[in-house]
């Protein structure tokens, strides 16, 4: 199988990589996948008190080439975006920009997840209405 | 050291056809041309006198009798020649095969194929070794038990069954053995006669032959073994299987046959030096590694690892442009099921996602190995940093303990 070169960059030199503070107020924590499913992500958010926009996204992935990629990539849009632009990105978007074959297809719907469930995370800590 | 050559570790999947095998081969492309069936012409006289030699040096190899060497296009179809050829031979004496969790998918299918035909099929566990337990094997044998299909080395641990006791066992009972060698022949002495396996299938492209060439062996004398033919046609290979022989395949295979056989001590040797030191580097450099199988019992020349909390596919992906190996991860399959070995052998999902498979082979150097150890432990490394599991396995997180959210 041959992976796209933006893939394999995000791969080899994953973007933001790390963890922030999960008790933290202003982060949000997703952690979606199950090692017995072979792919586990956790993805967070830091949001701006001020501005609301979410200024830091950090990850780390136990994965497929494909599932890192997909995190990797999500940490980088996820960044100067409101929590509804944010909510807003779709799998399939993730899918293109990498060019993800199908049966690669569920590593973007898990980061879809990790990013609705970081958000998830992030409002139930401050009582922002889901 | 130059980072950047290709290395390949993965000769359980094919090995690479001998350069000596390939000379002995070309003159029966377009010299010796013949049908080794066109019995009225020095042509077909060339091609068979060229299979008689063939079947000469691969009986040679296992200690058979030339007669017992049926050609067939690999072990995919040896093997299933053997069961639906005993299946249906043997229908009246009984209709029960045992085979074990661990065997090819080329025997497993095969069988599920006779449970649809109406047989019974009995797949034993393994324990956490990977070998067969005697005493249920002998409490599965039953009145309507025909045959067992026990492999001899494991395909992805390389672990060897204890086929004298399985072929005692056999005998005792009355019932007809059969042995998917595909990975032991031409590495280790593997000798059908001296331990009662009835029925065993092989391959060319195992052993440094050519693809598209395999062998059923089929016992002669005591008892008579016959197999129905799966394939109908001019009745070659003694009505067993029909179809007009590969001449330059099987010259192939009889050559690389010989070349094992003069060759496999040495060889044996050498390749189990340089397994156990890829294992050794693997093993002290980095925490959490596992060796899966029972590293007593096994083929000199494969390891199967499993990193902890390293997804075996993207751990790959870190230097395969390079080295070529296998995984226990499934994660390209639509299933996401990891390797149904692993797990036959009590490995959690987990480890068997992160396992990988190194198979070396005649054409393994030493600089293969160290460079191996070293873009393997830089892969692992670059895996860990990222690995969120790995994270919490250091912080002391009980990750059994963790509700995950599967998908």
């Amino acid at each position: 199988m041959a992976y796209s070169e933006k893939l394999l960059e995000h791969f080899k030199k994953p973007k933001n990589v790390g963890t922030l503070n999960k008790e933290s107020k202003n982060v949000g924590t997703g952690l979606v996948g199950a090692p017995e499913c072979g792919d586990v992500m956790r993805l967070q958010i830091e949001v701006d008190e001020e501005s609301k926009i979410i200024k830091d996204a950090k990850f780390k992935t136990f994965g497929c080439g494909s599932a890192i990629a997909s995190s990797s990539l999500a940490t980088e849009w996820l960044k100067g975006k409101s929590i509804d632009e944010a909510l807003a990105i779709d799998n399939m978007a993730i899918v293109e920009e990498l060019a993800l074959p199908p049966v690669k297809i569920h590593c973007s719907v898990l980061a879809e997840d990790a990013i609705k469930s970081a958000i998830s995370d992030y409002k139930q800590k401050n009582e922002v209405e889901a | 050291m130059d980072n950047n050559r290709l290395i390949y570790l993965d000769n359980n999947a094919t090995t690479p056809t001998d350069p000596r095998v390939v000379e002995a081969m070309l003159p029966y492309f377009h010299q010796f041309h013949g049908n080794a069936a066109s019995r009225n012409h020095p042509f077909g006289w060339a091609a068979e006198e060229a299979v008689d030699k063939a079947r000469q040096q691969i009986a040679d190899l296992i200690g058979a009798d030339p007669r017992e060497i049926i050609f067939t296009s690999g072990a995919t179809e040896s093997d299933n020649l053997a069961l639906k050829g005993v299946y249906e031979m043997y229908s009246r004496k009984g209709n029960h095969i045992i085979t074990l969790k661990t065997e090819h998918k080329a025997v497993l299918d095969s069988c599920k194929r006779i449970e649809k035909m109406g047989g019974e099929v009995t797949y034993l566990d393994v324990n956490d070794k990977g070998l067969v337990d005697l005493q249920a094997l002998e409490e599965a044998i039953t009145d309507k038990t025909i045959l067992v299909s026990i492999m001899y080395a494991n395909n992805e641990t390389g672990v060897i069954q204890p086929m004298k006791e399985i072929g005692e066992l056999c005998a005792k009972k009355g019932v007809l053995f059969m042995s998917d060698a595909t990975q032991a022949v031409g590495k280790i002495p593997v000798h059908p006669k001296e331990l009662g396996i009835h029925l065993m299938a092989f391959t060319g492209h195992k052993m440094y032959g050519p693809k598209g060439v395999g062998v059923l062996y089929v016992n002669r004398k005591n008892p008579r073994v016959k197999v129905t033919a799966q394939i109908d046609g001019g009745g070659h290979e003694r009505g067993m299987r029909s179809g007009t022989l590969n001449v330059p395949g099987i010259v192939g295979m009889g050559k690389a046959a010989e070349i094992s056989q003069n060759e496999m001590a040495e060889e044996a040797k050498r390749l189990s030096a340089l397994r156990d030191k890829l294992e050794k580097g693997f093993v002290d450099n980095i925490e959490e590694t596992y060796i899966n199988g029972d590293v007593n019992n096994r083929m000199p020349h494969v390891t199967n690892i499993s990193f902890k909390h390293v997804e075996g596919e993207g751990l790959m992906m870190t230097f395969n442009q390079n080295i070529g190996v296998s995984s226990g991860s499934a994660c390209t399959s639509a299933s996401l099921e990891p390797s149904y070995v692993l797990i036959a052998l009590g490995l959690g999902d987990d480890l068997a996602h992160s396992s990988i498979r190194f198979s070396l082979g005649r054409f393994t150097t030493e600089e293969d190995i160290d460079l191996a150890i070293k873009q393997v432990t830089a892969g692992v490394q670059h895996m860990r940093d990222l690995s969120p599991i790995w994270e919490m396995y250091k912080e002391g997180i009980d990750l059994d303990a963790v509700e995950w959210s599967e998908h």
